[in-house]
């Protein structure tokens, strides 16, 4: 394997002298969806020409002397994009993985589809159209190694970047057939292997970035470095919708080191934010510089809110609104107000930062008609296309470079910090990094919004009567558009659409509430929060109905898939044999197209307090490419649910976020991690996500053990594990 | 000037002497292996080798490291060999890899202090770095599995690359 150390961009020229790929080279790649797209042969002539056209289908690249270079249209978080694209591709292309190269693709949704890394959806949105692209390059590599040879394509057959005549043993590698192969049509229709015959995808193949990240190579946002980089850090208005009313820099100014003090603003979806930036010769001084500045806000014009006030509104709405209809089906209403013994309960999950490791920053470099960035970006595709809007920019001189990112969690899907340091860049006319401290990152949002449930149920005869659901949270869309009387679509996210073919009588509505408080996506969304709700409250009805849960959650799951998987849950977590003293519990939820059942384990320890002795995680997300990697999303899905059930959680108090940093926003330590058990169902399905899917159950699956141990129900997180 | 001794290699540094040796190490040396994370020491992130221990480099003067011998993540070995090195790559510690600096440069003092750490004296040992990606599971498999190259002087992890298959 290349050891690379930096991710390079495709960005005309530049590319391919990075890249280092010699003489003619053949670009082969396709718009999406997929459709049958020649590949194109650039001359050494060219080279120098490349127009934007060609590399338009720029994802696999073969050069004349073989070399094989793959692009990674999304972003590498830790979720391992950087290793499952290209296992993809290699699978059909028939390359070795340790011989290629692999590099981030710039921000171009015109070339690579939507790149925004979210929803968990890199290989589930991805992987038909990568596997056809690997299959189309080898095909035309294998009909031009045939007409070569004047044989029959059905003798020829590639493996490890050769294509070889079966008859003859003779063979060509690919490089040799670059430049025949560039002038063939590429095949309409390929045959792609079967799963029985893969021999790189279902394996779990190391990662190709691990060496990077265990000597200090591999290249973050923060570690970016270009020619004349200046660097910024920004006091902004602590309340997130406020404005600045002056400021006076004397001070800073008179600091060595620091060159000027600005006025800067931020959009924030519809809304923009102020602050007074700080530009100096290094990070550090840029931070003595803000330290001396002294500024006057003006935080007129938005409510200031309080934690209380949020959660007692929310309640209140709850009561006296019955929200906006999502799903209903029979008469739960009805059957509530005739039920004899109705349940009636409220649940709350809170406010939680994303508190990536590397906090957020970013590099701009505005130059007349040309803007060119870098950074841990998760979202290439909306910066470019958001600066170019923003900016008055044609989208081709807008160029939008990923790093390795040290961390997103739907964080760095937000646009706010590439737009304030394209501004600071435009105004003093220099290519500058802004750094957000530790506690810009833990203050200025966006966060996962705090939700309150309102779960109405009864039972008769065993059986759940009514189902009625609904939530009042902030609604992630309404920052992102100003359409409003449609119900909070998410709100069913985390409920398997099993139970809809069950439970006759249902409602799950969303009542509209919503606080100046900026929100954003955090791994696994409304699943995250959803699922407790919806996977408590289905273990209430359980007891209320005198059922073992899980035994419970099979009656009403009657999808076949469901079914084997909890016959799976109760197998591998010896749900039948438990023991006394010990507390079991399942959690069931769908995120992203991947189903995932937990099963946790709780008792005391000597001095009387819980630990988590066991989590069991059966997961079905069908079609898989890295079992390894899906293991490692799984253990550190479950570490991050336990830090927003048990350690930290985000409060305000007159409009000023209270936490600020990791020793008020505590984090999951070593000693917190539960050992994690993972089994992941082979079957025929659409691949689902993997990197989110495995964080909604572990809440409830882990709070329902503690009522089976203890007979205390969870209704509020965070709470106190060691304190129960 | 500040003479500055990182990686055996000497640099004589202009900077304020209150100046964090994290930015120092960063932005003067040029050396982004160690990570800034919280500024306040307390998710380990920017940990270095002082004099052979590990120091939370963004809360240590510039000023107190003079003339002292500083390692960083680019200095544990020359070839990213070092036992727990090679044991973070035999299961794939790293996830988005930003902590790992500081957590390869802190296990590796435990190593060389406690050869043969039991699970608890792991975790005390590294419940100081912070990894958002929860990759604890692994940190803790991996120091064992370091101590034992570590022990036999084996080479059992031989370079890994993408073909291989992890051992879980």
């Amino acid at each position: 394997m290349e050891n690379i150390t930096e991710a390079i961009s495709l960005s005309r020229r530049k590319f391919l002298k990075n890249s280092g790929l010699t003489g003619a080279a053949l670009f082969l790649g396709f718009y999406l969806p997929v459709s049958a797209k020649a590949g194109r042969i650039i001359t050494d002539t060219a080279l120098n020409n490349l127009e934007p056209e060609i590399e338009m289908n720029a994802w696999i690249l073969i050069d004349t002397s073989g070399k094989v270079t793959l692009v990674d249209h999304r972003a590498e978080m830790g979720q391992g994009s950087f290793q499952s694209v290209p296992q993809i591709i290699s699978e059909e292309l028939e390359v070795d993985l340790a011989n290629i190269k692999v590099i981030f693709a710039e921000g171009n949704q015109k070339k690579y589809g939507s790149q925004i890394t979210g929803g968990s959806s890199t290989i589930r949105g991805s992987y038909k159209n990568l596997l056809t692209l690997g299959a189309s390059a080898r095909e035309l590599l294998i009909q031009a190694a045939a007409a070569k040879w004047n044989v029959p394509a059905s003798e020829c057959y590639a493996k490890s970047g050769h294509v070889f005549h079966k008859p003859t043993g003779r063979s060509f590698h690919y490089g040799e057939l670059v430049v025949d192969a560039s002038k063939l049509e590429a095949p309409k229709n390929v045959k792609l292997k079967p799963r029985s015959e893969y021999t790189l995808i279902g394996k779990p193949l190391h990662r190709r970035d691990t060496p990077l990240k265990t000597n200090g190579s591999a290249i973050f946002g923060l570690d970016k470095r270009i020619p004349g980089l200046v660097f910024a850090v920004v006091e902004r208005n602590p309340r997130m919708r406020g404005t600045l009313k002056s400021f006076d820099e004397s001070a800073a100014l008179k600091i060595p080191g620091v060159k000027k003090v600005l006025k800067i603003k931020m959009a924030v979806f519809g809304t923009y934010r102020e602050g007074v930036a700080v530009v100096a010769d290094s990070t550090w001084t840029a931070m003595k510089g803000r330290k001396a500045l002294k500024v006057e806000w003006d935080d007129s014009g938005f409510t200031h809110m309080d934690s209380a006030d949020i959660y007692s509104q929310q309640e209140e709405a709850l009561k006296t609104n019955e929200g906006l209809s999502l799903k209903k089906q029979g008469d739960p209403d009805s059957m509530l107000s005739n039920a004899e013994n109705k349940i009636d309960i409220m649940y709350q999950t809170p406010y939680q930062a994303h508190a990536c490791m590397e906090p957020l920053n970013c590099i701009a470099h505005y130059q007349e008609k040309k803007l060119e960035i870098w950074g841990p970006i998760q979202a290439p595709d909306w910066v470019q296309s958001f600066l170019s809007k923003e900016m008055n920019l044609p989208m081709e001189d807008v160029v939008v470079n990923m790093t390795f990112l040290g961390g997103g969690f739907g964080r760095k899907a937000f646009l706010d910090y590439p737009h304030e340091a394209t501004l600071i860049s435009k105004e003093i006319g220099l290519p500058v990094q802004v750094t957000w401290s530790r506690e810009d990152d833990m203050t200025q949002g966006p966060y996962r919004p705090g939700v309150t449930y309102h779960c109405e149920g009864a039972v008769a005869n065993g059986e759940i009567s009514a189902f009625k659901f609904r939530m009042a949270g902030q609604n992630i869309d309404h920052w992102q558009g100003t359409e409003r009387g449609k119900p909070n679509s998410s709100t069913t996210e985390g409920f398997l659409a099993s139970y809809y073919d069950s439970i006759k009588n249902l409602s799950i509505a969303d009542v509209p509430f919503e606080t100046p408080i900026p929100i954003m996506w955090w791994r696994s969304v409304y699943a995250s929060t959803n699922g407790f709700a919806y996977e408590s409250f289905m273990d209430e009805l359980a007891i209320a109905a005198g059922k073992d849960p899980l035994d419970f959650r099979r009656s009403y799951l009657k999808d076949e898939r469901v079914q084997k998987q909890i016959d799976k849950m109760e197998e591998i977590s010896g749900w039948k044999n438990r023991k006394k003293n010990e507390g079991y519990g399942v959690a069931i939820t769908e995120c992203f197209s991947t189903t995932v059942g937990q099963v946790v384990k709780v008792s005391r320890d000597d001095a009387g307090k819980i630990k988590i002795d066991q989590v069991w995680v059966v997961m079905d997300c069908g079609w898989y490419v890295n079992p390894d990697i899906i293991r490692a999303q799984v253990e550190g899905s479950i570490v991050m649910a336990l830090g927003a059930a048990t350690i930290h959680e985000i409060t305000f108090k007159d409009g000023l976020v209270q936490q600020k940093n990791f020793y008020d926003y505590n984090m999951p330590r070593i000693t917190n991690a539960p050992p994690v058990e993972l089994y992941i169902m082979e079957n025929d399905g659409a691949a689902g996500g993997v990197g989110e899917p495995g964080l909604p159950p572990f809440t409830p699956a882990l709070t329902n053990a503690i009522f089976d141990l203890t007979g205390k129900r969870i209704r509020k997180l965070p709470f106190d594990l060691t304190a129960i | 000037m500040i003479s500055l001794n990182v990686n055996q290699k000497t640099y004589q540094v202009d900077v304020d002497p209150n100046m964090p040796l994290l930015w120092v190490i960063r932005d003067i040396i040029g050396l982004t292996g160690t990570k800034y994370g919280c500024g306040v020491a307390q998710c380990g992130a920017c940990t270095v080798h002082l004099n052979g221990e590990a120091v939370r480099s963004c809360v240590t003067k510039v000023s107190r490291a003079e003339g002292q011998k500083i390692v960083t993540i680019e200095g544990l070995s020359a070839n990213n060999d070092h036992p727990v090195q090679r044991a973070w790559q035999e299961i794939d510690v790293p996830q988005c890899g930003y902590c790992h600096s500081g957590q390869i440069m802190s296990a590796a003092v435990l190593l060389r202090e406690n050869p043969n750490p039991t699970d608890q004296d792991i975790d005390e040992a590294m419940s100081g770095n912070i990894c958002r990606c929860g990759t604890y599971l692994r940190i803790r498999k991996a120091i064992h599995i370091a101590a034992e190259m570590q022990k036999t002087k084996s080479n059992t992890g031989q370079t890994k690359n993408s073909v291989s298959p992890v051992k879980i």
